[in-house]
């Protein structure tokens, strides 16, 4: 048991993670962990649409945007434990990792799953976000308005 | 009309094995992987993805190779494809207030809060062939500033502050979905976004340019056009909680139009909206034009009876699939069809030249 169990924040955060994170990247920080427990699957990877949504002006009523695909499954540890991947593309691979994370994340192994795999996917995409950031920060100008003579 | 014809099948696989090679192209130039088209072809697959209506830029990229480069038959690859995918559910809206922004300007307001950033522009280039590409190089990396840890706030929100522009008013209704059921007319506003969000590029520009031209003007400046990238969130029903299942790029594009009031409206400034998928921007800033000129009716404006104020013109003719669909069918054997308008024309002739000939005995 872990506080992590029961805590839907933490959990919406780490799913949120492993859905936006690189395949290559999450493939790469699983090989390097050792033991990975057998599981049954209760929905096998499946790809599918997500009818992605905007606002009218931005804050307005509601309109459809167009799809993403998306692939998710679910699956059960032996101990009894249930994990859902939710992510991004069409990687099968990706989407069953997720949920194995998932499931562990709610084990006593999350402590090592946060340090071996969340954190790292968490920094890259900082990192990622950072590094975009400050290439548009260069990019910030100053119009200056030419003053026309009127007054 | 198109009539099954029989036959043909040898010369049909033939001509797909030709369009193979000649889609490889010469074998002594390396092939082209999908992953290059995904980074160096990414505004073709912006392109893809936004009229395609499918957000997955390997697939796009995947499209435009299996195309040989024609966007508009990448296009139909995802529609084609799109149809095949289970719908899981739908996202919360986006909050494109909270986007991480490559690029943000406003025409309208240069000491914008948050600033003016350029972002990853061809504005300002000098549109001159740059010679450097054709060799093979390094690239400079590019400049970084210091970033502010903080969300751009909209620009019409200052408008909005002194009730200077029409109110948009948020609801949580679920929209119709033209891909669901067939488009119905009159059209709400959420219905014509979307068609004109997946609209072609090229139409939905030819009708925003329209409008700038005077075919029902509505005077548009750009409020603000916004590029980066949104979280994508749903609720998970089986879990009874929301999680951000991606992220995608966007461009945003509001239009202020100059609004003098009418009979049921206050002068004030109202509001155009372009939403695309991917960097876009040439299509947000048409779409947000048309979706103003197709505004004339709630508020309370005339019909000119331009183009881009019908509604039903514009929305059943913005989509490229259908249009190519219906155009290149006549491509295909009418071989029936044209076997009695021969016989017509036949008979007719005959019949006017034996008037001729009877004429000229007279």
């Amino acid at each position: 048991m872990t506080p992590e169990q029961t805590n839907t924040p933490a959990r919406q955060r780490w799913m949120s993670t492993l859905a936006k994170a690189a395949p290559a990247q999450l493939h790469a920080l699983c090989d390097g962990l050792d033991e990975w427990p057998a599981h049954t699957w209760l929905r096998p990877p499946e790809v599918g649409g997500v009818m992605v949504r905007g606002r009218a002006g931005g804050t307005g009523a509601p309109f459809n945007l167009g799809e993403m695909t998306v692939t998710r499954c679910a699956l059960r540890l032996p101990c009894g434990t249930v994990g859902h991947g939710y992510v991004q593309g069409r990687d099968k691979a990706h989407a069953e990792r997720a949920a194995l994370i998932d499931a562990l994340m709610q084990t006593d192994r999350a402590g090592a799953i946060r340090a071996a795999i969340l954190t790292p996917l968490e920094e890259a995409a900082q990192t990622a976000r950072a590094t975009r950031a400050a290439k548009a920060a260069a990019t910030k100008v100053d119009f200056f308005t030419m003053v026309r003579g009127e007054d | 009309m198109y009539v099954a014809v029989k036959g043909g099948e040898r010369a049909i696989d033939n001509a797909h094995d030709w369009l193979a090679e000649e889609r490889r192209g010469d074998t002594s130039i390396a092939e082209l992987s999908i992953a290059q088209i995904r980074e160096q072809l990414s505004l073709a697959v912006n392109r893809v993805m936004a009229e395609g209506s499918l957000y997955d830029p390997d697939l796009a990229a995947l499209a435009i190779k299996q195309s040989r480069g024609d966007l508009i038959e990448a296009i139909f690859l995802i529609r084609a494809y799109r149809t095949t995918l289970p719908r899981i559910g739908h996202s919360t809206p986006v909050d494109t207030g909270a986007m991480a922004c490559d690029r943000r300007i406003s025409a309208t307001f240069k000491d914008a809060p948050g600033g003016q950033v350029l972002g990853p522009t061809f504005d300002y280039t000098h549109r001159l062939l740059d010679f450097k590409l054709a060799a093979e190089g390094e690239v400079p990396e590019a400049a970084t500033g210091e970033a502010q840890e903080r969300d751009m706030p909209r620009i019409t929100d200052f408008l909005n502050r002194e009730g200077l522009i029409q109110d948009e008013v948020r609801s949580d209704e679920t929209p119709p979905d033209m891909t669901r059921q067939p488009m119905d007319y009159p059209a709400n506003r959420a219905l014509r976004l979307q068609a004109l969000t997946r609209g072609d590029e090229g139409f939905v520009l030819g009708m925003a340019y329209s409008t700038q031209r005077g075919y029902g003007r509505n005077h548009p400046f750009v409020g603000e056009l916004r590029i980066g990238t949104v979280a994508v969130e749903m609720d998970i029903p089986e879990l009874g909680f929301a999680i951000d299942i991606g992220e995608i790029t966007l461009t945003e594009c509001e239009t202020v139009n100059q609004f003098m009031g009418s009979k049921t409206e206050p002068p004030q400034f109202t509001r155009g909206y372009g939403l695309t998928f991917g960097q876009t921007e040439r299509k947000a800033i048409s779409m947000a034009l048309v979706d103003r000129a197709l505004r004339w009716k709630e508020l309370g404006e005339d019909n000119e009876g331009a183009p881009a104020q019908d509604e039903e013109f514009v929305l059943s003719h913005a989509d490229n699939i259908q249009a190519t669909g219906f155009l290149e069918h006549i491509k295909l054997p009418h071989y029936v069809d044209f076997q009695s308008e021969l016989e017509l024309i036949r008979k007719v002739r005959a019949e006017a030249m034996a008037h001729q000939h009877k004429e000229a005995a007279e």
